[in-house]
């Protein structure tokens, strides 16, 4: 091609060859760019440099700091029941280790956040206990097994039923013995289950046992009435109550229950100036025996004699023989004898200890007092403890026989929490088939072949009968967490069924409780009412008096006892821990024991002689190690002094020293169980012999919540009186303070610099009733749970800076006179105990308000002191200027730090956060925070009525402590509303614009300097004999 | 010219001449460091450099690392604060209220005094800061307009009252020190040969001419500073003591803390004054401008002083059983029986007792006796706001929640970290500050140590 000279021009600039078109002809934007201001020399400016940069640099450290990744996934298809942001409930049911307590289920998003109690059960009536609110948290437990294992590596589950069958039919098919061992099992389904499992292979047996037994008193009952059950007791009705270490408020078979009952007849008011009266002998103090009016310290080995001693004071009126029995003198058995007779067939007795001649005594005393046709159901058997420890023990004499070929671990933990638990974790080695069903690899679990780890209750079908006639369903609120799989499938599985246990449970309950009721033709109705209540009451034959056909003198003849001069050991439960089931849950270990207030530890409870004795001294929970050693057992633990311990005898809490039971509870306390003997067959929890002690002068702190146990004799705080001047006068024990002024004496509520708030909306107000506060805390774990309240760990506990929002102060009395202020400070020998539930106040003329430099806390239209946190900066200055010590400050980052991410696990662990209520902030480093009478459940409440055009009631809103309150000791209310129950207990009455208490028991603690909170206390009434001060 | 009596003693001794004076005061300034120099401020530095690491810490981990607890929510925080603020008063009296009652022996002592005062300011100020749980949010409690609405300080908060009480002390007392400080500094610009010191002593002199008509205008201001700082050595102090005295907690609510909290100002001011100046004086051989009288005259107001906080301590007592309020008398028993009785007789013996050896003319013109008791004041002192602040709180009025506190390392440390701070700047203030007002000490070499 002919080379072309054709030239083409980019416009007529080029073609004129301006100048400045060849300047900027190579230059990519030949136009003025505002880049570089200073035109057209080139280079940058001091200026642009300085802008350059300061971009450079902000933009670095942007890109720097990484966006947090959150994981919010929307909904593809929303679930029809879940909307976001508002709370489904469903009914459910509680059963662990035979402790029952019918629950409704809060969640949100589709997790469970918090269990409260459920209100249509007629057995636990809406109460709760610490064990259950905090059962919650367990779900959330990322030590739980995350799928199955065999022999520790995971498995599948069709791989595992494949090798269990196999195995089973292998064990089967030569003859070979099969055992089921569990705790007490509440469900009849489950039951059938296993008799299904049974009818596969014929060669097994359940076998039963519970950490804490009272098989004696299933043996006793059979001995003295020919049924082997475990009544129901009616502590509402009986006039006079009697127990023998049973600590039947804290630990004993059915607490929840009996503190509903305990607490109708501590109630008092206008109309009702009536008390039940209630002895307590027993050796170690006790929640129970801290609520009774008399008490006496009794030694462990002689509790039978007293026991023997009240039934020959009884015989001796009702002209009975009487049964030869050493002498004994036992303070207040003769009064409690003659209250007894006095209420015959108004009264209870019962005995916590595990042995048969105690029960059989104690059974013949009730009938003797006619209670078994009133307090006392022997119709209405409770399924609470089935445990049978004679069939335990042969289980573990077969496996160490080598005669047990298969055993399945069902949910229980015998090599941790049986007497014989090291000699079956020995034997378990001649088994050749061991599956555990455990949530975790336990002490038992990791000893097993196989682990075929069961759901969480909170995530399974289940029903249960706790008692004859009584019935209720558990439903799954959460859709499983890990691989899991409900342990009743399981057996169905291996069974050669389906493991569709949903459909089994319904057509169990189709042919059996559908069938017994007549109220509901339909089934599937019946199953929605059902689970729509969680129980369903068909009631039971009611209390009629049985022939007692026990042999009391052969019983008398032989009440075990003392072989030697050593201390005695009785092991006991405390109300957090209980048999240490849930001991890796952190909201129980931190949870102060109601008497000790001790955390994260259990100890030795010695007598002051004792320890004065040893040369041991415990002063802020500063104390000493001693060596305890029982036959050739021996541990080093550390001492707790504690009042009203039976002096010889000392105390030591089971639960503890767990091994495998997760970074929780690994290693905290020891372990009692292992000192456990064995009394002609039963589990003997009183060691009265062969026990020894010896201080090792090591020093040791206990983590105490409350180091300083006396009141001081401060009327300010604990005003109480006895029911005799209560009924003379219903103010009997209010202090009323008075302010001197120029013009005379003043109320203290009459001089103010303040002008006061007026309330023209809600008022709200929370009523604490001394009376019938048991001080068991269950409402510290529901106000945990709900309120978002970190856990610290022990060393912050030693530091004292425990978060909880609600307390509970246990005071002790104290023998010294008014004015002796050092005496007032040590507590008396055998002391009366008051419990007193502490959260802020809401004081309407609040000192800490005043005092915050950035108005952080403030005062609401509605009576409430609020926190905002985000506006605090941390002075303390409000911490220190409440005269009632409420509020908490988060001394460091107590989420999302690793310091605190084995015990905070609630605000660490992805998993643990699920529990997080998502209306309550997580607080940061560096605020201060208190109870808020919760109120989000307020705003929540106000929302329902709203809605639904009408005033706030007292079903709208209620708080989570009031809620959980088993003896319903906190009534919390609206107090401008006439009809609320707060309004009509106080008997508020409007004068001159200022709200009048005309309840006379209505207190405000420290009224003297008239901070005018918004909580009240009632006056605690004993009804013990006026110039007893003490028991 | 006044008329001196001749029988008075002259304030400034050694027959010092004007030239003397100028002479002696700036070869400190002017004079290589000397090796004792070196060595404290190495010292200083070092327990700085603890004092900050420990600080960061407690910034950066949160206050836990103190031994606060739920009860005791303030303790060695709040008791330096209070202690370095005390410390601050002396200065102020001694530059404001003795120049209204034209006490000229203040003239020799006035500038460290004032030096002392701003760093203990600072000093205490660091406490502020740092005993806040968000120190990062110090900045909300000035009333500063905001986004957040109509978001405003507290002002029924004593806590707000401290903010303006001490920032305005800290400016007051710093232009003040500032003032006084400027025709010094013109001298040693004057005198200077290194280009450096020329250049800094140059702006920092800020055009001193010395013209007569300047001299006025510096008399007046001075005045009017003075006149403006009295109130303050009232308001500061009677301010911090309301933290205290505005609360409900037995022990804290009491109307006798102004006076008593002023006169305790006062007393461990003077304490550290003394102590500080009897450092300068040997080091710099500055014998000659604080004399033994200037000791003295320091001894008796601290035997003053002392005497009123020893009156105020008892009528405490009294007024705590006349009260018949029994929380208010069980906080007073505790303090002196309770756990904490060696902290409460510990103050007792360092600030009513030590002090009263005073009387003895011996005693109080003894400088190694003077020194002594000088800082056994202040242990005292620093007892007393332990006392009053711990003492009340770790024991108030709900039994369940009684706890005892103990310090950390960390409470030690930021402590450590205040002195650190104070001595590191005293020392630089010591060295490249006239420590003596050379001005103002001129004008009385002539009429205080001649007879004619």
């Amino acid at each position: 091609m002919k080379q072309s000279n054709k030239q083409y021009w980019k416009g007529i600039e080029q073609l004129t060859n301006s100048h400045e078109v060849v300047k900027n002809a190579e230059r990519e934007f030949p136009e003025f760019l505002p880049i570089n201001e200073n035109g057209e020399s080139g280079g940058s400016s001091r200026r642009d440099f300085l802008k350059l940069m300061g971009f450079g640099i902000a933009a670095v450290s942007l890109a720097a700091c990484e966006a947090p990744v959150r994981k919010a996934i929307p909904y593809l298809n929303k679930p029809v029941d879940v909307d976001p942001g508002v709370a489904n409930y469903y009914a459910s049911t509680y059963s662990l280790g035979g402790n029952y307590c019918s629950i409704v289920v809060k969640t949100r998003e589709g997790r469970p956040i918090k269990i409260e109690g459920n209100k249509l059960s007629n057995i636990t009536k809406g109460g709760t206990n610490a064990q259950v609110e905090a059962s919650v948290l367990s779900l959330y437990d990322k030590e739980r097994l995350t799928g199955p294992k065999a022999k520790g590596a995971d498995i599948d589950w069709v791989a595992l039923d494949k090798e269990v069958i196999s195995k089973l039919e292998a064990i089967a098919a030569k003859g070979g013995q099969i055992r089921i061992v569990s705790n007490s099992i509440l469900s009849p389904t489950t039951k059938k289950v296993i008799a299904d499992f049974k009818a596969k292979y014929p060669t097994t047996e359940h076998v039963t046992y519970d950490a804490d037994s009272v098989s004696a008193m299933v043996e006793a009952n059979s001995q003295s009435f020919g049924q082997a059950v475990i009544p129901s007791y009616n502590f509402d009705k009986a006039q006079t109550i009697v127990s023998f270490a049973a600590d039947f408020l804290g630990t004993w078979i059915s607490p929840i229950e009996f503190t509903k009952q305990y607490a109708v007849n501590k109630k008092l008011g206008k109309d009702k100036k009536t008390m039940s009266r209630h002895y307590q002998f027993e050796s170690n103090l006790s929640l129970s025996g801290s609520n009774a009016d008399y008490r006496t310290p009794v030694k462990a080995s002689e509790l039978g004699l007293a026991v023997a001693h009240l039934y020959n004071a009884l015989a001796a009126k009702a002209g009975l023989a009487t049964v030869s029995v050493k002498a004994g003198s036992f303070k207040n058995l003769d009064k409690a004898a003659n209250d007894l007779w006095n209420n015959k067939g108004k009264s209870l007795v019962v005995a916590g200890t595990n042995d048969v001649s105690v029960q059989v005594l104690v059974n013949a005393i009730n009938s003797l007092l006619d209670n078994y046709s009133s307090t006392i159901n022997l119709a209405q058997a409770v399924n609470y403890r089935q445990g049978n420890d004679k069939q335990m023990a042969q289980l573990v004499a077969d496996a160490k026989a080598g005669k047990v070929d298969g055993v399945i671990f069902y949910n229980c933990n015998p090599v941790y929490d049986h007497a014989s638990g090291t000699e079956l974790a020995a034997a378990l080695a001649k088994v050749g088939f061991k599956l555990s069903t455990s949530d975790r690899m336990d002490e038992t679990a990791s000893l097993a072949d196989f682990v075929a780890p069961d759901h969480h209750f909170l995530e399974s079908w289940n029903d249960a009968e706790p008692k004859v006639g009584s019935y209720s369903l558990g439903q799954p609120t959460i859709s499983p967490i890990f691989k899991t799989r409900q342990a009743q499938a399981s057996f169905l599985v291996w069974a050669g069924g389906s493991d569709d246990y949903y459909n089994y449970l319904r057509n169990n309950w189709k042919s059996t409780v559908f069938s017994k009721q007549t109220s509901l033709m339909d089934f599937n109705t019946f199953w929605d009412k059902t689970l729509y209540d969680g129980v369903i009451e068909l009631g039971a034959p009611s209390a009629a008096s049985v022939a007692f056909a026990g042999d009391v003198a052969a019983a008398a003849a032989s009440l075990s006892a003392k072989t030697d001069n050593g201390p005695e050991l009785v092991i006991y439960q405390k109300v957090g821990i209980g048999t240490g089931n849930q001991a890796n849950n952190p909201w129980l270990q931190e949870m102060p024991d109601p008497i000790s207030k001790a955390t994260w530890d259990n100890y030795l409870t010695i007598s002051q002689a004792m320890a004065t004795e040893m040369g041991i001294t415990f002063v802020e929970s500063n104390t000493s190690l001693v060596n305890l050693k029982v036959g050739g057992k021996s541990v080093t633990l550390p001492v707790l002094v504690q009042p009203g311990q039976a002096n010889g005898t000392v105390g030591l809490a089971m639960g503890y020293g767990r091994e495998k039971a997760g970074r929780v509870a690994n290693g905290v306390g020891v372990n009692a169980y292992p000192f456990l003997t064995s009394a002609n067959g039963f589990v003997s929890f009183e060691i009265t012999s062969g026990v020894s002690i010896e201080a090792t002068g090591e020093k040791y702190q206990v983590p105490q919540t409350q180091t300083h146990q006396t009141y001081m004799k401060r009327q300010n705080i604990v005003q109480e009186s006895v029911l005799s001047e209560y009924v003379k006068d219903a103010s009997a024990g209010r202090f009323h303070p008075h302010v001197m002024g120029y013009d005379g004496e003043k109320k203290p509520s009459e001089i103010s610099l303040w002008s006061g708030h007026t309330y023209s909306n809600h008022h709200w107000g929370l009523v604490v009733d001394l009376n019938s506060c048991t001080g068991c805390s269950a409402c510290t774990i529901a106000c945990q749970a709900e309120n978002n309240v970190p856990v610290v760990g022990r060393q912050e506990v030693l530091n004292r800076r425990e978060m909880h929002w609600i307390r509970i102060d246990r005071y002790y009395s104290s023998d010294a006179d008014a004015n002796d202020v050092k005496g007032l400070e040590i507590a008396a020998e055998n002391p009366e105990v008051v419990f007193q539930p502490m959260m802020c106040q809401h004081c309407n003329n609040a000192p800490c308000e005043t005092v915050c430099p950035v108005a952080a806390t403030t005062h609401s239209s509605e009576g409430l002191n609020q926190m905002t946190y985000n506006r605090c900066i941390g002075t303390r200055y409000c911490a220190n200027n409440c005269p009632y010590k409420v509020r908490r400050f988060n001394w460091f980052k107590y989420h999302d730090n690793e310091k605190f991410a084995a015990v905070n696990v609630a605000m660490n662990d992805d998993l643990g956060k699920m529990v997080l209520n998502p209306d309550v902030t997580v607080r940061s480093r560096g605020v201060m925070e208190k109870c808020s009478l919760c109120v989000q459940r307020i705003q929540a409440g106000k929302l329902t009525a709203k809605k639904e055009g009408r005033r706030t009631n007292d079903d709208d809103v209620t708080t989570a402590c009031a809620s959980a309150c088993p003896a319903d000791a906190l009534i919390f209310g609206d107090m401008n509303d006439a009809n609320s129950k707060i309004s009509k207990f106080l008997r508020l009455e409007e004068k001159e614009d200022k709200k009048v208490v005309k309840e006379e028991r209505a207190f405000h603690m420290l009224e003297e300097i008239n901070v005018n909170p918004n909580v009240f206390y009632l006056t605690k009434i004993r009804n013990k004999d006026l110039q007893e001060n003490n028991v | 010219m006044q008329v001196v009596s001749s029988v008075r003693e002259p304030l400034i001794t050694g027959g010092k001449s004007v030239a003397d004076v100028t002479q002696d005061i700036c070869k400190q300034v002017e004079g290589k460091p000397t090796k004792s120099w070196f060595a404290a401020l190495t010292v200083s530095l070092m327990v700085l450099a603890f004092g900050t690491f420990c600080l960061l810490t407690t910034w950066w981990e949160g206050i836990g690392v103190w031994g606060l607890n739920k009860t005791v929510g303030w303790a060695w925080d709040i008791t330096n604060f209070v202690w370095w603020v005390g410390i601050g008063h002396a200065g102020t009296l001694i530059s404001a209220i003795l120049l209204l009652f034209r006490q000229r022996w203040r003239m020799s002592i006035n500038r460290a005094a004032e030096a002392m005062t701003i760093f203990a300011v600072l000093c205490a100020a660091t406490f502020i800061l740092a005993h806040m749980g968000r120190p990062w949010l110090f900045h909300w409690a000035l009333p500063l307009p905001n986004t957040f609405g109509s978001l405003w300080v507290n002002f029924n908060s004593p806590l707000v009252w401290d903010v303006f009480a001490i920032s305005t002390y800290l400016t007051v007392s710093l232009v003040f020190w500032y003032i006084g400080l400027i025709p010094d500094f013109a001298t040693i610009r004057d005198r200077a040969k290194g280009k450096i010191a020329k250049i800094a002593y140059g702006a920092l002199s800020m055009g001193w001419t010395g013209g007569a008509k300047t001299w006025s205008r510096y008399e007046a201001v001075a005045l009017i500073l003075a006149g403006l700082s009295t109130p303050l050595v009232l308001s500061v102090h009677t301010i911090v003591s309301m933290d205290f005295a505005t609360s409900v907690i037995p022990g804290w609510h009491t109307t006798i803390f102004p006076p008593y909290f002023v006169a305790g100002a006062i007393f461990s001011g003077f304490a550290m004054v003394q102590t500080l100046l009897l450092i300068t004086r040997k080091v710099f051989k500055l014998e000659n401008y604080i004399t033994i009288f200037h000791i003295e005259l320091m001894n008796i107001v601290i035997i003053i002083t002392g005497s009123i906080v020893g009156i105020a301590y008892i009528t405490e007592f009294f007024i705590a059983w006349y009260s018949g309020v029994p929380a208010e008398q069980y906080a007073f028993l505790n303090r002196m029986f309770g756990p904490y009785w060696w902290a409460y007789w510990s103050m007792m013996t360092c600030n009513v007792i030590s002090p009263q050896l005073f009387w003895s003319k011996k005693i109080r013109t003894s400088i190694a006796a003077s020194f002594i008791l000088s800082i056994i004041v202040n242990i005292g002192m620093w007892f007393e706001r332990f006392v009053i602040i711990v003492t009340s709180l770790h024991r108030d009025f709900v039994p369940s929640s009684w706890a005892m506190f103990s310090p950390t390392l960390y409470d030690i440390g930021d402590y450590m970290f205040s002195f650190g701070l104070f001595f590191t700047l005293f020392l630089l203030f010591a060295k490249f500050f006239p420590v003596i007002n050379m001005a103002e000490v001129k004008s009385i070499v002539k009429s205080t140590s001649t007879k004619d």
